[in-house]
């Protein structure tokens, strides 16, 4: 008997494709005509074609300096806090009880920045690092090393690079604490008997069962940091001078500070895509390693 | 029009926008009355014909945007370019 076909179902997704539509493609779609525009205020747009695109892309303009400058800055970011969160991230998760009423215990200490909005993040971390009231900076100025991260690049860097790796470390950790829980006893106990040293058992045990949870956090966290916008604004400002300035950061000067909508949306569909792509990738690499596996 | 002013819709993307809803649609069609089997390509995973407009249209936008930070002006061999891209996506990935 043949089955009768009824496509009636599709109908239940109109609400999420209209939700969709409204939050998503609707404002996309926009931020692409404003981009080969000029604006004055008053809806008034005079075509500018490649133009802001021309300019974004050329590292001698004005513009192109300040987005290969800021992309450079964000890279850099990405870079240095997934080369401490990751390592330190595994770190934690190996050193945390497997049983016991201290699985609870850590489980919680260890949720609780990722409970914390990142703006008051940012404040926390604006007066804790400050140098003449803040514990953090008072105390590391008493050391003898200077920092003061309003007036130096260096400690402006270092505070928002620490204040990362205290808010989202975390994370890491309780991923791989996840990866590690689901290798079975069995395993480790083969180890012993093979004799196997700490370092082997982390080797060819526990690194692989941790491979897809790392690659996750390898992406949420490349992600988020590629997009970091309100703890740097909040600590920093983007400053001193543009030292601390990110993409994200320029976007909203270029967009609300200076009112130059076509530049801003030409600098927002690159920045998407850019993002777009490194999703994919990850994706792609992610999807390979099942396939391989399977 | 008064209605969507504010999006500042100009013809030049209303024809990419169009474009791109058309390939959707044709897509959608195709998935319709004449179902495929996902295949495994150059890339080593598999992809239906929506993953493979994906990825043209992802590189074609890169193509893009490489040429004009690389070479400048002539956009044009850029979107011949991003043709001979999508036809080898299409065939090979």
């Amino acid at each position: 008997m043949d089955k009768p076909i009824n496509q009636g179902a599709w109908l239940l997704v109109l609400p999420v494709l209209l939700i969709v539509a409204f939050s998503a493609i609707v404002p996309l779609m926009t931020v692409v005509n404003y981009s080969v525009q000029d604006t004055f205020g008053n809806n008034q747009f005079f075509w500018n074609g490649i133009g802001w695109y021309q300019e974004l892309l050329d590292p001698t303009t004005d513009l192109g300096g300040r987005f290969f400058d800021a992309l450079w800055r964000n890279l850099l970011f990405s870079f240095l806090i997934l080369a401490i969160e990751v390592p330190l991230g595994i770190a934690v998760a190996l050193s945390m009880p497997r049983d016991g009423w201290r699985v609870a215990a850590t489980l919680v200490v260890m949720a609780l920045p990722l409970l914390i909005p990142w703006n008051v993040v940012g404040t926390i971390w604006q007066i804790f690092a400050r140098e003449d009231i803040g514990l953090l900076g008072w105390v590391v100025n008493r050391l003898g090393i200077p920092y003061n991260y309003t007036a130096d690049p260096l400690s402006a860097w270092v505070t928002i690079v620490v204040m990362d790796v205290w808010h989202w470390t975390s994370l890491v950790a309780l991923l791989c604490y996840a990866g590690l829980r689901s290798i079975p006893d069995a395993f480790y106990q083969a180890a012993r008997i093979d004799g196997a040293s700490q370092w082997a058992i982390f080797r060819n045990i526990q690194l692989p069962k941790m491979h897809r949870v790392l690659l996750i956090a390898v992406l949420l966290r490349f992600m988020d940091s590629f997009m970091i916008y309100t703890e740097p604004f909040v600590v920093t400002g983007g400053g001193p001078g543009n030292s601390t300035t990110f993409v994200s950061i320029d976007l909203v000067k270029l967009a609300l500070g200076q009112f130059d909508l076509g530049k801003a949306a030409a600098l927002s569909i690159v920045y998407n895509l850019i993002i777009l792509a490194v999703c994919w990738v990850f994706y792609t690499v992610m999807t390979r390693m099942d396939a391989q596996r399977n | 029009m008064e209605h969507v002013a504010w999006m500042a819709w100009t013809w030049q993307t209303g024809v990419f926008f169009v474009v791109i809803a058309a390939l959707l649609a044709l897509l959608t069609t195709l998935a319709v009355n004449r179902p495929e089997i996902a295949r495994e390509g150059v890339l080593g995973i598999t992809t239906t014909r929506g993953d493979r407009l994906f990825i043209t249209l992802l590189g074609s936008a890169f193509i893009h945007l490489a040429w004009l930070g690389l070479v400048g002006q002539d956009l044009q061999y850029a979107t011949v370019l991003a043709l001979l891209y999508a036809a080898a996506v299409f065939r090979w990935v």
